[in-house]
């Protein structure tokens, strides 16, 4: 039986963080496009389909995250969104998307804080995925 | 034009609408103030019609009676003071009982109206509040826009730390279940980069504690002399490994002014930042120039790189926290982002100015101007 392969889109300016995520992601048995700039996600955009998408939140501008998320969610629909930020709940600011208005506003599926598990990840990107 | 509410609570229907016709036409300016203040004035006839208005209507000036047929005016005053409204009180009253005016004062009231009064009198006490009002109004008003840049240092600042821990963990993680296999030399670009982060990190915390050092004023009493000539050479041997590493050399040109009154701690700020940046940005095999040059009325410290300049619109935001450059170019120059913005604090507490020219590829100069005024030993010439 063959099994299909999923593209994972990530965008993240940290060098280091892009780097662990793809690492891992690619273990886990996902095609990974990595991209260090809203700029470069959204040529990605552009051209392919990606079947995920996990931004961070700040790269070029503070919101390059919601910006993406609103590109991709227009162009894509079905496409489901991470929104990944280590904006720290420690100095109040916070997103989750339990309410109307707030999924209303930021156009992602899930918010997650940065440093989680890679198998934490893996299990959010199947929920989205519904495998 | 701005309205204010007045509201008026009297039994004595002559009172009320002389207080209103006293107000009609009467309007308050004040140097700070964007507007001009007119008044509506409302009006109760007892204190628990009075409190009814004050929930409804929110004014922003009671004057109240405190002898009234139902609940008395303190009352009504313990009413505003418990709501926690923002509301200025003034009582009028006919009698002085220094009982009620003690108990009225410490329930807030802020002002006394004798009864009866004139208009010229009512005038001047609703000038006195109307004032003290806008002030209190924009004190408040700019603690909440204090809050908000704090609030905005701390996200970017908490941003700014978490991210390189995140790295590192990662990296540390990857080690711990020995993702890359056994043998430790596969993991040496993850050692390399997490150093890498550590050390940025580092630069970033050594920044962070310069900026709280000068968030503070001036300190006067730091001051000495100090010689110029001095302050440059140590902060290029203090960036000298570095330099060193990518091959880079100093030139110096120190004219006229030797020796300047100020605290050395702000100079080794404004140096050391702007040298190490001129080196961090240059090409391999640069150049970087410190000049010092002095007129009778400002003396200027510029340093100059052959680095990787940047453009004009780079240069703007420049000077603000955590604003760092990111492209190709700086990707692998690590910096907390924080230290132009420090040097033009510093800068700035001297009243001088920092100005940047730079040629995108070619180079960036940047040019410290202060009055002289400002570093001479004031206290040792009288």
């Amino acid at each position: 039986m063959n099994k299909k392969v999923f593209t994972v889109l990530v965008a993240d300016d940290d060098p280091d963080y892009l780097f662990q995520v793809a690492y891992h992601l690619r273990k886990s048995g996902y095609e990974v496009i990595p991209v260090e700039s809203q700029g470069e996600a959204e040529q990605v955009i552009s051209k392919i389909r990606p079947d995920i998408a996990i931004f961070d939140l700040m790269m070029e501008s503070d919101d390059s995250g919601f910006i993406l998320c609103y590109k991709l969610k227009r162009k894509y629909p079905d496409v489901p969104v991470i929104l990944a930020t280590a904006v720290a709940k420690e100095t109040g600011i916070t997103f989750s998307l339990n309410s109307e208005h707030e999924r209303d506003w930021i156009r992602a599926d899930l918010y997650l804080e940065k440093g989680i598990r890679p198998e934490q990840l893996d299990q959010e990107i199947k929920k989205l995925l519904k495998v | 034009m701005a309205q204010l509410k007045v509201l008026v609570v009297d039994d004595e229907p002559g009172i009320r609408s002389g207080v209103a016709r006293i107000l009609r036409n009467f309007h308050v300016t004040y140097p700070f103030m964007d507007e001009d203040y007119t008044y509506e004035v409302i009006e109760a006839a007892t204190g628990e019609e009075g409190i009814e208005i004050v929930d409804r209507e929110k004014p922003d000036i009671l004057l109240l009676d405190n002898k009234l047929p139902g609940i008395q005016g303190v009352e009504v005053l313990e009413y505003v003071k418990k709501k926690n409204y923002d509301i200025v009180v003034a009582m009028i009253t006919s009698y002085a009982s220094l009982d009620i005016a003690v108990k009225a004062h410490n329930d807030g009231a802020t002002d006394f109206i004798p009864k009866p009064f004139t208009p010229q009198e009512l005038k001047s006490s609703i000038e006195q509040i109307t004032k003290q009002q806008y002030l209190k109004r924009i004190t408040h008003k700019l603690k909440v826009e204090g809050k908000k840049v704090r609030f905005q240092f701390l996200s970017v600042l908490s941003h700014e730390l978490k991210a390189p821990l995140n790295a590192i963990e990662g990296y540390l993680r990857m080690m711990q279940e020995r993702q890359m296999g056994e043998s430790v030399s596969e993991y040496e670009s993850a050692i390399e980069r997490s150093l890498q982060r550590i050390g940025s990190m580092r630069n970033l915390i050594m920044d962070l504690l310069d900026f709280t050092k000068v968030n503070f004023e001036r300190q006067v009493e730091k001051s000495r002399e100090i010689d110029l000539r001095e302050m440059v050479s140590m902060a290029i041997v203090t960036v000298s490994p570095y330099a060193i590493h990518k091959d880079i050399r100093f030139v110096t040109n120190i004219n006229g002014c030797g020796k300047i009154w100020a605290d050395p701690n702000d100079f080794e700020i404004i140096l050391n930042n702007l040298v190490s940046n001129a080196v961090k940005y240059n090409k391999t095999g640069g150049t970087v120039t410190v000049s010092v040059d002095c007129s009778e009325n400002e003396f200027s410290i510029s340093v100059a790189d052959t680095g990787i300049g940047m453009s004009k619109d780079e240069s703007k935001m420049l000077f603000e926290e955590f604003s760092r450059i990111r492209n190709d170019k700086t990707r692998n120059i690590s910096g907390s982002g924080l230290g132009l913005s420090i040097v033009k604090k510093v800068v700035e507490l001297y009243h001088g100015v920092i100005n940047v020219e730079s040629v995108a590829d070619n180079g960036t100069t940047f040019t410290v101007i202060i009055p002289m005024v400002q570093v001479q030993n004031i206290k040792a010439e009288i």
